[in-house]
Order: C-alpha cells, then structure tokens, then sequence
C-alpha cells in the first residue's frame, strides 16, 4: 500500500472518529453524572442529521444546525424526565432494557418520519468532489468541518466543566453524588442536564458529519456499539481519552476495509470491544476510577 | 416431581389442546402455522429467562444462538457432497448413514447430511460456540456484559452476511424436512399442520419441565443464591462462575435447538434472525413473564411471537417490542404476572407530585 492511500484511510478514519469520539463523550457525560449507559446515545446523532436535513428545507443551513441540536436536546431532556428522572435507585439491568427500550422508540419513530432514505446535508463549503490539498492528500473541506465541529465540542466541555457552576456540580455529582447532593447541588437536575448536553453534542456531529457519512434512521445502534467502544478503549469516563480512541477506532476501522470483505467493517470495532473488556476492562489509558475524578 | 408442577404441566398441555381445537371448530386450522413457529421461539425465551431470572446475566445476542442452529442445519442438509463420494471420509460417513442421499432441484440426486446428524452437529457448534464466548463474556457484569453479548449478535450477523457460502443477504433455503419417527416430519405443508403444532408444542413442554425440575434442584438453589448475592454466596463455596457458564450454555443450545427445528418447518432461515432486533425482542419477552418465570415466559411468549408473526402490529412491530419494553421496566420490572397495580399507579402519582411540586 502506497503511503498516499494509507494517508488517504487515516483521513476517511478521522472522519468516521469524530461521530465515534462525539458518541464515546456523550456515554461519558450520562455516565459520571448517573451511572446509566444510555443505549439510546447514537440515536441521538441520527435524530441531529434528520432533523437538520428536514429544517433545511426551509432555512439556511446554519439555522437548520441549531435548530435541530436543539430540537435533539428537547427530546433528550423529555427522555430523561419522562423515563429516568423518577425512579428510585434502579438496578443496572433494569437501566439497559430502559434505554434498549427508548432507543428502539426513538428509531422506530424516526422511520415512521422519515422513512427508509437515506440523507444527508450538503456540503458546508464546496461540494462532493471539491479538495484541499494537504501534503498530497486530497482532503473534503468537510472532513475539516467535523474536525473542527469535534475540537470546539471538547473545548467547550472543558471550559464547562471546569469554569462553570453548573459543570463543577456535575463533576462533584460524578465523585459522590451522595456528597453533592448533601452540599446542596440539585443531583437531579444535573442528570437532565447531563441528558440535555450530551444529546446536544450528538446532534451537532450528526449534523457535520452527515454530508459526508449520511444518515439514516437506523444508524443508531451501530453507533452506539461504536461510542461505546471508544469510551470503553479510552476508559469509561475519561472524555479526553474518548476522542482519542475515537480516532483510533476510526482509523482502525477505516484501514481494515482495504484488508477485509466491506462486510465486515462494523465487526471490526466489535472486536476491539470484545478485546479491551477481555483484557483490560479499564482502557487503554489507565485507571477508569482516577480518570473519572481527575483527568477531566 | 411435586403435585403442583404437575398440574402445571396438566394445564399447559391443556391449553396446547385448547387452542387447536379452537381453531379447528372456528375453521381457522391456518393459524397453526404461527402458533407452531412461536413454540420454537419460546424455547429460545426459555433459556434465556433462565439465565436473566436465575443466573442474573443479560444476554442481547441470543438470536446468535439460533440463528447459529439454524445456519448450521440449514448448510449441512442442503450441502451437496455427490462430487466427493471418493473421498475416504464422505464414502465413511455415507456408510454411516450420515450422509443420505435425496432428490435434488434439478431431478438428480444429492448427497447430504441427515438432519438428525445435523442437528447434533448444530448443538455442538452452538454449545461450543457458548462456551468459547461465555468464558470471558461471564467475568463481566452490567453494562459490558450488555455490550459484549450485543457485540456477539452483531459479529454473527455480519459474518452471516458477508459470507456467500452461507447466502449472504438470502440466506439458506430449500432446508428439506426433519424426520420424526412414523412417517412424521417437521417441515411446511398443509397436511402434517396439527401434527406439527403439537410436536412443536410438545418440545416446549419437555423444555419446561427440564428446566422446571433444574431450577428446583441443587443447581437451581445454587443459582438463585449467585443472584441473590454473589460474593455471599461465593462465600458460601457455589462456584458461581461455573454455574452462569453452564446456564449461559444451556440457554444457547435451547436457543439452537429452536433455530434448528424451525429452519427445517420454513425450509429457509435468513441473516435477519440473527439481528440486534430480534435478541432485544427475546429479552422483552422474558421481561414482560418475568425474569425467572418459566411459565411467565411461556406465556407472554406465545401471545407476543404469535400476534408479532401474524402482522397485529404492522409496521409498528418493532416498536410495539420497544414500547412493552420500556413500559413494564418503569411499572413492573418483575413482569406484568406480578405487576402490583396499587404500587404502580403509587408511582406515577408520586412522579406527579414531585414535578409539580418543582418550581
């Protein structure tokens, strides 16, 4: 293989890496302030792609974006309220079916919306086959796009999480919910919160990467085994070391098509998945408990 | 066996009989074909309410499993091996009556293999396969076990269809009939539909009372133990991680089982029996008897497989599943057999209050 065409894979890689890392974040938002794995989390990115296809048709792109991040963090909000707010200490496998159940609604709404096609945004700047060439690689200003979508996103978690009120309290709800909730943080709301947020982030890189990935109303459990991977790899938690598993598993991923039938692509990052638990539940990047409560 | 499951066993048989005379005296002997198909999915909600209520494992690649017995039965008797027939092994295992020869699509004749070997072969692969993954899969707990057995499901289901020998996006058809003794054979086919219906049926009662008088004995006391507490009774020397393989290998092959006998009634299984969907809508099952009510299952199975094959649904048919799903989690999380009404309708008033009472 020539060094351009694995150059070529690392891009479409990176591609595909931000939705994993976005996806892997937002497992990571839900799970430090609840304890819950929210299965539902990659139907939030279909929900962010369809919605913003739909509000295109009648205003401009940008305004389609927001109003479909907001439209996802509505439902995101209502889902927590409606579903998870109320219930006293649930066992862990009472949650999974939970949100196994929300996430298979959600789909099957969107199908009932929607339909069976397939979409996509167009292209922010340029179109399908304009480039940017970068060191004899040709790039998708799009690829850039959902590079940049996936910087501010973390930027702008870190900047919440560490110089907000509401962003401390949730932190402190991750370390001892018990504790925060004894200081006075509202424990409950933070959840819906943390809802809110992470439905956010995924309808946004829905949003970016649609043009280039497409969306559909059922690629929402793909993703999800896919996020879930990357929080996994980065250590359930750790939202640093999400996106850059995310980025692994794209790469990996996207450089397994050239070596592998196309059909299995999607049990390539199962594997890994089934790998890491086998061996090294904690991730890659260290001690999930440590990183849970520091590295953020 | 105790007088109680006995009469048990009296009703549900029953009931089987109820039902076909039902349809026989409403002219509507068609709905057997359905009500037969429910049975072997109920075997696969059998052993997987096992191994939620008993063993506290969630497994969301269950349909792997049957699907595994399926595709197994289904390549082995359709294979056609006439060409090898100098090899040593094909010409031993023909000798063996193994291998038998049968009418071909084209009118000549095919050499495959004979469905009650393959049936073997097909719960060796599913039990072997169970075990290879159950080993590292049963050391987690939750939410990995959650996603490592939904990882299963979905590798099985990728290899299944990007595999040509196995059809690809078809998948296998022209499964001839599976042999029973008296000229009676599990396959389609107008005549041999009440017969059918009740070996079907009769096979769901076998598995019933296996793993009735399983869940009663040492081993079933050790289970309720392990989910109970398991460090308890860890302590108390159950060798825990022994017990759930075993369950978790058990429910696999009844899931096989299933896959196997109702590959050879449809003469065809496809990769779409493998899916996420179809795991998720065995858990839901399970869920609305009860996790750990075998009878519970039973039940809820037949209703639930028997409208869903029927078409009741129509295009909501997988929301239906995800709707039951979410709603007897919420209200009743030890299936709607024992739903407390008072405790549930507690719940959502009290649900009211607290929003109301948030400014």
């Amino acid at each position: 293989m020539s060094t351009e065409l694995v150059l070529q894979y690392l891009v479409a890689g990176l591609t595909y890496g931000t939705i994993y890392a976005v996806v892997g974040v937002g497992f990571n938002i839900i799970y430090n302030a609840t304890g819950i794995i929210n299965f539902a989390q990659g139907e939030f990115v279909m929900l962010g792609g369809m919605t913003a296809v739909t509000l295109h048709g009648l205003v401009p792109l940008p305004l389609a974006i927001a109003g479909a991040v907001l439209v996802t963090m509505a439902v995101g909000a209502l889902i927590e309220v409606t579903f998870i707010r109320w219930l006293q200490r649930p066992s862990v496998l009472r949650m999974i079916i939970i949100t196994i159940g929300i996430s298979i609604m959600i789909r099957e709404a969107a199908l009932l919306l929607w339909g069976e096609s397939v979409r996509a945004l167009p292209y922010f700047t340029g179109n399908e086959v304009s480039s940017l060439s970068l060191g004899g690689v040709h790039v998708s200003p799009q690829v850039l796009w959902s590079l940049a979508a996936c910087l501010v996103i973390v930027a702008f978690l870190r900047v919440f999480f560490r110089h907000t009120a509401a962003g401390r309290q949730m932190r402190a709800c991750a370390a001892n919910r018990d504790a925060a909730a004894l200081c006075g943080v509202p424990t409950r709301n933070l959840v819906t919160l943390s809802f809110v947020l992470s439905a956010g982030i995924g309808a946004l890189a829905g949003c970016v990467v649609s043009p280039i990935t497409y969306t559909s109303y059922g690629i929402g459990a793909g993703l999800a085994i896919k996020g879930f991977t990357v929080a996994i790899l980065g250590g359930l938690g750790n939202s640093t070391a999400a996106v850059a598993a995310g980025f692994i598993v794209g790469v990996l991923e996207s450089l397994s098509v050239s070596l592998l039938p196309a059909a299995y692509k999607d049990a390539i990052s199962v594997t890994i998945l089934l790998a890491i638990l086998f061996v090294r539940p904690s991730g890659i990047f260290g001690s999930a408990e440590v990183a849970r409560l520091e590295a953020r | 066996m105790p007088a109680s499951r006995l009469a048990r066993i009296g009703l549900f048989a029953a009931a089987v009989v109820a039902v076909q005379l039902a349809t026989q005296l409403a002219g509507k002997g068609f709905l057997l074909t359905q009500l037969t198909m429910s049975a072997y999915y109920t075997l696969v909600a059998l052993g997987l309410s096992l191994l939620m209520g008993y063993a506290g494992q969630i497994s969301l690649g269950h349909a792997a499993f049957f699907a595994i017995g399926g595709y197994a039965t289904g390549l082995l008797t359709t294979v056609d091996l006439a060409a090898r027939r100098g090899g040593g092994l094909v010409h031993a295992l023909e000798r063996a009556h193994v291998l038998v020869p049968r009418p071909d699509l084209y009118g000549g004749e095919a050499l495959s293999v004979h469905p009650w070997a393959a049936l073997a072969a097909a719960l060796a692969l599913a039990v072997a396969v169970a075990f290879a993954i159950g080993i590292p899969v049963l050391k987690l707990k939750g939410h990995y076990l959650a996603m490592a057995t939904l990882g299963f499901g979905t590798i099985v289901t990728s290899v299944l269809l990007g595999t040509e020998a196995l059809g690809a996006a078809d998948g296998i058809g022209g499964v001839p009939p599976f042999p029973l003794a008296g000229g009676l054979a599990v396959g389609g086919g107008r005549t041999a539909r009440i017969a059918n219906y009740y070996v079907a049926w009769g096979l769901v009662a076998l598995a019933l009372l296996l793993l009735a008088n399983l869940v009663e004995s040492r081993v079933g006391r050790a289970l309720r133990a392990i989910h109970g507490a398991e460090d308890a009774a860890r302590a108390m020397g159950v060798d825990a991680g022994r017990y759930k393989l075993r369950t978790f290998v058990l429910s696999a092959a009844l899931a096989a089982v299933g896959g196997v006998f109702l590959t050879h009634y449809d003469a065809s299984i496809g990769p779409g029996e493998a899916g996420i969907m179809k795991s998720v809508r065995y858990v839901a099952i399970v869920a609305v008897g009860g996790m750990g009510s075998l009878w519970g299952t039973v039940a809820t199975s037949a209703v639930l497989s028997f409208l869903s094959l029927r078409g009741t649904f129509g295009t909501l048919d997988d929301a239906v599943f995800g709707a039951v799903l979410v709603l007897v989690m919420l209200f009743s999380p030890e299936g709607i057999l024992r739903l407390d009404g008072r405790a549930a309708l507690a719940a959502i008033a009290g649900r009211l209050r607290r929003t109301e009472a948030r400014p």
